[in-house]
Order: structure tokens, then C-alpha cells, then sequence
């Protein structure tokens, strides 16, 4: 009994230990297909339509409403000790360093990563990429760096546009609902929001969007079985993905607080 | 020339699915290889081409060994050898002609320059150009073979590996395409290498193999084919259910 749970243990490490290999793996190949070959511009440019412009409306919207629940949940605390002058610094600060970045980097997970998944792993199943092969095309440089460079283009200015709604909210819940003056919203943001604030967010959803389609890729890349291997793969995506981005947002985090950037 | 060496190929430890095949198909002619589904007929032919690489043993074609995993050298065997897959393979977000002239306009050719070289690979496959515009979705199946045979003949290569080309095609389609690929191979000298199950193919190729259970049990002229005394052929292309290949229908 108590050697079955060693080997179920030992195993499991071993298959995790393999699967990183096979993922940093993957990812140097990437790097070193990007960096020996030409970047195919029309794909790239295809695929930050898709990452971007097509994104753009569920962003606008998480960044939104996200802004309106923060400025409704720093007006509660803030009332109690009369410093609702405060909001809008608050609200900026958390949407620039935080929230646009991390929600944009969940949604591309989910959006983009996924539909990366589906698409290659359609395309491993179908033996589409093997057909790449033999017409001595590299299936990494034509289907993998686009996606990788796009997304990790694209995603900051979707965060961008994440911070600027989540302001746009929270400037509409506090002039409308709380009655702030529009000076004193955008003073205390004048004088509390850095540079560095939206570089730092901006930094990091960029490595939000290469992270999210380094996984999309791997495991579309990847995939066996199938239509139900596209299944499985895809919901690996989402959810690895997902989790990669709120463990990459706390390093990152901790990283430019240390760096003195954000 | 393409040549097996003691090819041994092991996808799980202990479960052996070729166990040491040795072949020798001759250039200029055309090969069919029959047997069951699941016997590996498949992960031949892409060891043939370098996609899968063997366990032991090697794989020579024209001189160059595909079990040397170097990129220069994969890339000498792809431009040698075209692969025409079991369902085309064809790239749905492509249309026809840039599926054609994919090698082409990757490697340089403007879309201009690759077109009359499309349209004769068109030609050669019995298709007009009208449907070059068209995606591979609006095809019938018969059609998707013949634009993925066109795609394989864009390089001009001297040897076609072809995967169940006429797999889920009525008998007329499968007559019109096993014509196409004895057509190609006598016009252009080209090697041939078919996976079938279906007979009549004997009537179009030169040499017939039968793989089963990992090994290579007949290897003989396709005219003989009818006539041979060879129990494991006697049976496969007779239908028969008992005899020396087991079946799983029982």
C-alpha cells in the first residue's frame, strides 16, 4: 500500500518533469526557428487581427465593468474614513498594475489560446502539419512564431485599452452615482499614478499574451486522439494558461517592485 | 531505390509493430503494400519519408539514410519524395491553388510565377482551373485526393508515397484515381509506393507486398499476384476469414 502511493507519486513527478521538459523544449525550438528564419509578416499581422481587434469587445467590456465593481467596492471602504477623494487614484492604480493586465492575459488564454489549441491540434490530427513537412515548409516558423509574436505584440495594447475602460467606468460611477467633481478625480490620478505604473502593466501583459501562446501552441502542437485529444488539449490550454498568468502576474509583480519599476 | 534494413519500430515498451522489416523496392516502379488495418502499413510509409523515425535498423532512399534525424537531410528526402495523405491533408484555410502552390510560395515564388506551374499539376490530375479558387471544404473526395496529388507533384519528386489513396471513394472515383497514379508513374518515371486495400489496384502496379504482424510475408510481381501459393496473400485478397491471419471477428 504505502510503496503503490511512492510509485503514484514518483510517476506523477516523473510525467510532470517530462511535460516541462517538453514545453521549454518546444518554446527554445520556437526561439531558435524565430531567430534563423524570416518572420512571416502576413501571418503575424492575420494573427494580431485575431489576438487583437477580434478580442477587443470582451476586453472593452471586462475592463469596464471591472472598473464600475472597483470603484463601487473603494467607495464602501473608503466612505467609512472619508477619503472617497481617493478613488480614482485607487482605481488607476489597480487597473494599470493589476487588473487590465491580468484579465486581458485570462481572456487571451481563454479566447485565443484555446482557438490556437484547436486550430494546429485540428491541424496534427488531420495531418495537416505533417503535410507542412514533407513540402519542406517548418511548421514552427509558419504556424507557431506568428502566433507567438502577435500575441506577445498585441497584448499590451489590449491592456491599454482594459485600463482606459476601467478608468472610463470608474470616472462614470463617481461623477454620476458618488457626485466627485471630474478635477478631483483625475488630481489625485495626476499626482499618485507614475509612468512606471503603466509600463510595468504593459510589460507584463506582454508577457501574459507570449505566455498564453506558448501554451495554445505546445499543446495544439501536441495533440493525440483525435477529436477528443482537440477537446482535452483545448481545455488543458484554458486552464494551464490561466494559471500561468496569475503565477507569471505575481512574479512579475514581485520582480518590478524590487526593480523599483512598478 | 528504397531500401529497409531490419527496421524495428516500438511505439509503447514491449509492444513491437514492425519487427524487422527488410524491402527492397525498385526505382521507376510502382509498390503496393496490403495487409490489416493496424499492421503498420502507415508508419511505414512515413518512415519511408523521414516523419517517423525507427527504432532500429534503417531506411535508405536513393542513398540518403531517413533515420539521420539532421534537418539537411530531411530536407534532401522531402524534396525527393511527395506523400499523398489517406484524406489529402489538404490546409482548410487555404484554397486550392495556394494549397497547390504552397511549397512554391513559401520558397519564393510570387503568386504570378507559381500559377502556370499550378495549373499544369492541375491538368495532369484531370481538374480544371475553376477550382482554384475553391477551399478544400466545397470538394468532393475524389477531389481532394487528385488537388493533394497535385500539391505532391508541384516538386517534380522521383518518388510518390501514397497513403490509402482511394480509401472512402465509390469504385469509379477509385478506378479514375488508380488510372491518374499509374498514369503519373509511367509519364514521369516516378517510384511508387501505395498503401490499398482495395484488389483492383493489382491491375495498375508492378510489384504487390503484404505486411503482417510487424513483418514483410510476401513480396512479389502483381501479376502473379492471383496465382500465388502464399497462404497469408491467398487469404487477404480473397476475403477469406480463416486461415493464417487471424480475425478479430470471432
Amino acid at each position: 500500500m504505502f510503496s503503490a502511493v511512492i510509485d503514484r507519486i514518483g510517476l506523477t513527478t516523473l510525467h510532470i518533469c517530462n511535460r516541462i521538459g517538453a514545453t521549454v523544449v518546444f518554446l527554445f525550438r520556437t526561439i531558435h526557428t524565430a531567430c534563423t528564419t524570416r518572420i512571416k509578416l502576413a501571418s503575424t499581422i492575420q494573427q494580431m487581427h485575431f489576438v487583437g481587434v477580434k478580442s477587443l469587445s470582451i476586453v472593452i467590456l471586462t475592463g469596464l465593468f471591472s472598473g464600475l465593481a472597483l470603484a463601487l467596492q473603494s467607495y464602501i471602504g473608503f466612505s467609512r474614513v472619508g477619503a472617497e477623494d481617493f478613488i480614482g487614484l485607487v482605481v488607476t492604480l489597480g487597473m494599470t498594475r493589476e487588473l487590465a493586465p491580468v484579465l486581458t492575459g485570462l481572456m487571451t488564454a481563454g479566447r485565443a489560446g484555446s482557438a490556437m489549441t484547436a486550430e494546429i491540434g485540428t491541424m496534427r490530427i488531420s495531418e495537416q502539419i505533417d503535410a507542412l513537412k514533407t513540402l519542406r515548409i517548418n511548421p514552427l516558423q509558419y504556424l507557431v512564431v506568428p502566433r507567438l509574436v502577435a500575441s506577445t505584440i498585441i497584448l499590451p495594447f489590449l491592456t491599454i485599452f482594459a485600463m482606459v475602460c476601467g478608468v472610463i467606468g470608474a470616472y462614470t460611477f463617481c461623477i454620476n452615482v458618488l457626485g466627485l467633481s471630474s478635477e478631483t478625480f483625475f488630481s489625485t490620478i495626476e499626482e499618485g499614478v507614475a509612468i512606471a505604473d503603466i509600463i510595468g502593466g504593459l510589460f507584463k501583459s506582454a508577457c501574459f499574451g507570449f505566455l498564453s501562446a506558448w501554451i495554445g501552441t505546445y499543446n495544439g502542437y501536441h495533440t493525440r486522439g483525435g477529436a477528443r485529444g482537440v477537446g482535452s488539449a483545448t481545455t488543458e490550454t484554458v486552464v494551464t494558461g490561466s494559471i500561468l498568468v496569475l503565477i507569471a502576474n505575481y512574479i512579475l509583480s514581485a520582480i518590478l517592485f524590487q526593480t523599483g519599476i512598478g | 531505390m528504397i531500401q529497409l534494413h531490419n527496421v524495428y519500430k516500438q511505439f509503447q515498451e514491449g509492444t513491437y509493430i514492425l519487427k524487422g522489416i527488410n524491402l527492397n523496392i525498385p526505382s521507376g516502379e510502382s509498390t503496393c503494400i496490403i495487409g490489416q488495418s493496424g499492421q503498420g502499413k502507415s508508419v511505414l510509409l512515413k518512415m519511408i519519408i523521414g516523419l517517423i523515425q525507427p527504432t532500429h535498423g534503417n531506411v535508405i532512399v536513393d542513398g540518403i539514410d531517413t533515420s539521420d534525424v539532421s534537418e539537411e537531410s530531411h530536407h534532401d528526402i522531402f524534396k525527393q519524395c511527395g506523400y499523398v495523405f489517406q484524406f489529402a491533408a489538404l490546409l482548410d484555410s487555404l484554397s486550392v491553388f495556394e494549397n497547390i502552390g504552397l511549397s512554391l510560395l513559401e520558397h519564393g515564388y510570387s503568386e504570378q510565377q507559381a500559377m502556370p506551374i499550378v495549373k499544369a499539376k492541375l491538368k495532369l490530375v484531370n481538374l480544371t482551373p475553376d477550382i482554384l479558387e475553391k477551399y478544400p471544404d466545397q470538394l468532393s473526395g475524389g477531389m481532394k485526393k487528385r488537388v493533394g496529388l497535385a500539391r505532391t507533384l508541384v516538386s517534380d519528386p522521383s518518388i510518390i508515397l501514397y497513403d490509402e489513396p482511394t480509401t472512402g471513394l465509390d469504385p469509379i472515383t477509385t478506378n479514375i484515381v488508380h488510372e491518374l497514379i499509374h498514369r503519373t508513374q509511367q509519364n514521369m518515371h516516378i517510384t511508387s509506393v501505395i498503401i490499398s486495400h482495395n484488389t483492383t489496384i493489382f491491375d495498375y502496379v508492378d510489384n504487390v507486398a503484404l505486411l503482417h504482424q510487424g513483418e514483410i510475408q510476401y513480396f512479389g510481381k502483381a501479376r502473379d499476384i492471383w496465382n500465388t501459393d502464399n497462404p497469408y496473400v491467398r487469404q487477404f485478397i480473397r476475403g477469406y476469414t480463416s486461415g493464417p491471419i487471424e480475425t478479430e471477428i470471432d
